[in-house]
């Protein structure tokens, strides 16, 4: 057991408690969490970047406008409906299109308006939301996603989450919708996680649970070997969500839209450690190589630089 | 952010805590560990009686203190009656008295009984006088034969009452000794007559009537035995083999001739003598000693505190190791549970309900909770009004089970009521909606994680070193503090993680 640990530790393999004591705890300062936390802050702060990100068609704040929603997607046919404060991708609803007055969702159910606003209820409430605070609901523009994945998911939109630290960019995968995960691109809820090559942008095998696959669980397509389109600007966008936040420790979500590019999900101040094993390497060597070369006043391009030189995968196809 | 700021801080309170309680243990000699010897006792009598009309007198023997037990607390339940007590003899009695009443009547008394170290050298007390037999002519002569024989027969005192009650327990007695005895005797009979001739002897002897104390038990019988006066003492012999022995773990409840109870003017009677053994009193000799110290550190404790608040601390004063083991289990271990603190507060109602029980009870309440929150999930109630029904359903099944184990006789079924409610009702929200977003699976295993957790909690902090630890040196709490500070900055892998990234490590 201790000699597992030690091989762990050997390997970089950063732990959860690690995570929070040396990185969350000691970098992110608490007063920027909201900046994360309310992904409807999130889009702001970003738009005043210039970074692109899904159009926010409406927010719902209190029960009573919870009857307006279908006067905000009045003339939409697909659009998606979000918890502000959400986590883990819970309470999100995707709707592609209607049929008869109803709503189709992304996994082929049907939603009619009373159920949607009794879903939007549920999010006020604070059901989703971290510490079950009241939350806002965000109604915004459903992602049409690149095919570039298309081989490789089921349903549901794949997202790219790239981990940033002093505005590094020091590990990404990308997370592949299942059947099981019901088009969400949640691990937690049974999405694959590809692990990508920082200095190439090629998608390495993934990781489905806690163990290691090479092809996606349904459509049985490998999913290494993809290169991901306009990577180097991902990573420039990656690299300016520090900036963004002035979080050192957080996640990027980032979409691949078909006719917008690169759209800006959401951010995360405590990404999951799973990417570990999507990419078969461990975060801790990395954060501490990113230690010893961060001083202030790096720019963005040095700072890319610096990942795809020092982070290539020793994995790559 | 600084280690050695922490560092130092822990040094410092470890060094503070250990201090204090090495003085306390080392020069002022509190107790390390809880005295075994101290046994409390909670004797309740019952006694059950239907009045017709007519004024109503109950007596109802009571204990006196005697030297190795302790009288500490009595309580009488005699809604309406009058009550007065008053010694007779070697007893103490206690009398209810009612002008008039009707219908189904029970009258509780309840001793609260300390087990105290008997001397083992007492001084001789004076010979009291043999006292007159009671007994009828008829009766006096054949047990004046009977006496004279066995007499004859004995060396001594002692092994006169030895060979008269082995007589007496001889499958068939013979001639006289079978007329005074009548057909199958009681127990108590028995002690009497024995007590009857060994005073035609002219040897001071009496019947002594005990309750046994041995736990838990209800219906409990009383048990007899002689006590015969010999070199200066009341000597004890048993009836079974006519030795010289005490009964083990028995109060003397009463002695002399007569029943426990004796009812006037009612029909319908009963008695009923239950035990318990108090647990959360069981530091009072300790404490007793403390305060015989007269140190400021008994004064300035939470010993000087009156008896209630003491019970409440000797709780409360567990709770933190508790909450270190639960953040061992969480960080070190990572084990999940719902909710942060929701396994010490199930710990702390299974203190009352004890472990298996805690456990079944937690069980049914949960998955009967569940089932109605499943239900009312078609409803689709909001947040807050949805809380609120299942803190009522939850409150309705606690009931419900409450009724129903008394009902069946499961006293133990009872104790769901002391069940954090809130907690409870929390704890059914999020199953429910971790079992809808994340499966069954993970429901359960978060679920059989909190009963583990706080089944673990609860062990720790039921032992009785660790209570009595705590209760007696609550400097010890800085310790646990400097502990749980060290944890929070523990950055090592949690044990679940070691599986989970194994195939990180098998790579080289």
């Amino acid at each position: 057991m201790f000699r597992l640990a030690r091989r762990l530790r050997d390997a970089g393999v950063l732990g959860i408690n690690r995570r929070n004591a040396d990185y969350i705890l000691v970098h992110n300062d608490r007063r920027f969490y909201p900046l994360v936390d309310d992904k409807a802050l999130t889009k702001t702060i970003a738009q005043e970047k210039g970074i692109a990100v899904p159009e926010l068609y409406g927010t719902v704040t209190i029960q009573a406008e919870v009857a307006g929603i279908p006067g905000i997607v009045a003339g939409r046919d697909d659009f998606v409906v979000k918890p502000a404060q959400g986590s883990q991708g819970q309470g999100v609803v995707v709707v592609t299109g209607r049929s008869r007055g109803l709503y189709k969702l992304a996994d082929g159910k049907l939603m009619d308006d009373g159920e949607l606003a009794f879903h939007t209820s549920n999010i006020l409430s604070g059901i989703f939301s971290l510490g079950g605070q009241p939350d806002k609901a965000l109604i915004e523009y459903r992602v049409k996603f690149d095919p570039v994945f298309e081989a490789i998911s089921y349903q549901g939109v794949p997202d790219v989450r790239i981990i940033v630290y002093f505005g590094i960019p020091v590990m990404a995968m990308v997370r592949l919708p299942t059947r099981l995960s019901k088009g969400k691109a949640n691990l937690h809820q049974g999405c694959i996680g590809a692990g990508i090559d920082i200095a190439t942008g090629r998608t390495l095998t993934a990781v489905w649970r806690n163990d290691v696959v090479s092809e996606h669980p349904d459509t049985g397509n490998p999913v290494s070997g993809v290169e991901i389109p306009g990577w180097q600007t991902l990573l420039e966008i990656a690299a300016q969500s520090h900036e963004l936040t002035g979080l050192a420790y957080q996640g990027i979500d980032l979409v691949l839209d078909k006719d917008l590019g690169p759209l800006i999900l959401e951010l995360n101040a405590r990404p999951g450690l799973n990417i570990q094993i999507a990419n078969r390497a461990g975060l801790a060597g990395r954060l501490e190589a990113v230690d010893g070369f961060r001083r202030d006043g790096l720019s963005i391009g040095e700072r890319v630089a610096f990942a795809r030189e020092n982070f290539a995968s020793a994995f790559s196809a | 952010m600084n280690r050695r700021h922490l560092y130092i801080l822990c040094t410092l309170l470890v060094l503070v805590g250990g201090a204090v309680f090495m003085i306390k243990a080392q020069v002022l000699g509190f107790p390390m560990a809880p005295d075994a010897r101290t046994e409390i006792w909670r004797v309740d009598v019952r006694v059950k009686f239907k009045g017709d009309g007519r004024p109503v007198k109950v007596t109802l023997q009571v204990p006196r203190s005697s030297d190795e037990y302790a009288l500490i607390d009595q309580t009488f339940v005699s809604p309406g009656y009058g009550l007065a007590t008053a010694p007779s003899g070697d007893n103490r009695h206690a009398t209810f008295t009612i002008r008039k009443e009707t219908g189904e009547q029970t009258i509780y008394y309840r001793a609260v009984v300390q087990k105290t170290q008997k001397s083992n050298d007492p001084a001789p007390l004076p010979r009291p006088a043999p006292g007159k037999p009671r007994l009828s002519e008829n009766e006096l002569s054949a047990a004046r034969a009977v006496v004279a024989g066995l007499w004859e027969q004995s060396a001594d005192e002692a092994s006169f009452v030895t060979l008269l009650l082995s007589r007496m327990r001889a499958p068939r007695a013979q001639g006289e000794l079978a007329a005074l005895l009548g057909h199958d005797p009681s127990q108590r009979k028995m002690a009497e007559l024995a007590a009857d001739l060994v005073r035609l002897a002219r040897v001071p002897a009496r019947a002594v009537h005990g309750v046994p104390l041995e736990g838990l038990r209800r219906n409990v019988g009383a048990v007899h035995w002689l006590e015969v006066f010999i070199d200066g003492q009341w000597r004890p012999f048993n009836l079974k083999d006519g030795h010289q022995a005490e009964p083990a773990d028995t109060m003397p409840w009463w002695r002399g001739k007569g029943p426990l109870v004796r009812i006037e003017g009612a029909a319908g009677q009963g008695f009923e003598i239950a035990t318990s053994q108090a647990y959360e009193m069981a530091l009072t000799t300790a404490l007793l000693r403390g305060k015989e110290l007269g140190s400021g550190f008994v004064e300035f404790s939470v010993m000087g505190l009156p008896i209630q608040m003491r019970a409440v601390y000797q709780v409360l004063l567990t709770i933190p190791i508790g909450i270190m083991v639960l953040v061992v289990l969480r960080n070190v271990i990572g084990m999940s549970t719902f909710g942060t603190f929701m396994p010490v507060l199930m710990a702390m109602a299974f203190r009352e309900t004890e472990l298996l029980w805690g456990v079944v009870l937690f069980t049914l309440v949960c998955g009967i909770g569940l089932m109605v929150r499943f239900y009312l999930e078609q409803l689709k109630l909001l947040l807050v009004p949805r809380l609120a029904a299942v803190v009522i359903v939850v409150i309705a099944i606690m009931a419900l089970l409450s009724v129903l184990s008394n009902k069946l006789g499961f006293d133990r079924g009872l104790s769901v009521a002391l069940f954090p409610i809130v907690i409870l009702a929390m704890t059914i929200e999020r199953m429910s909606i971790v079992w809808e977003e994340r499966g069954a699976k993970e429901s359960f295993r978060q679920a059989v994680g909190s009963i583990g957790v706080a089944a673990i909690c609860y062990a720790v902090m039921n032992v009785a070193l660790v209570q009595h630890l705590f209760f007696v040196f609550p400097e010890l709490l800085l310790i646990v503090l400097a502990a749980t500070l060290l944890l929070g900055r523990y950055s090592g892998y949690r044990l679940v993680e070691l599986p989970r990234f194994k195939v990180l490590a098998g790579e080289r």
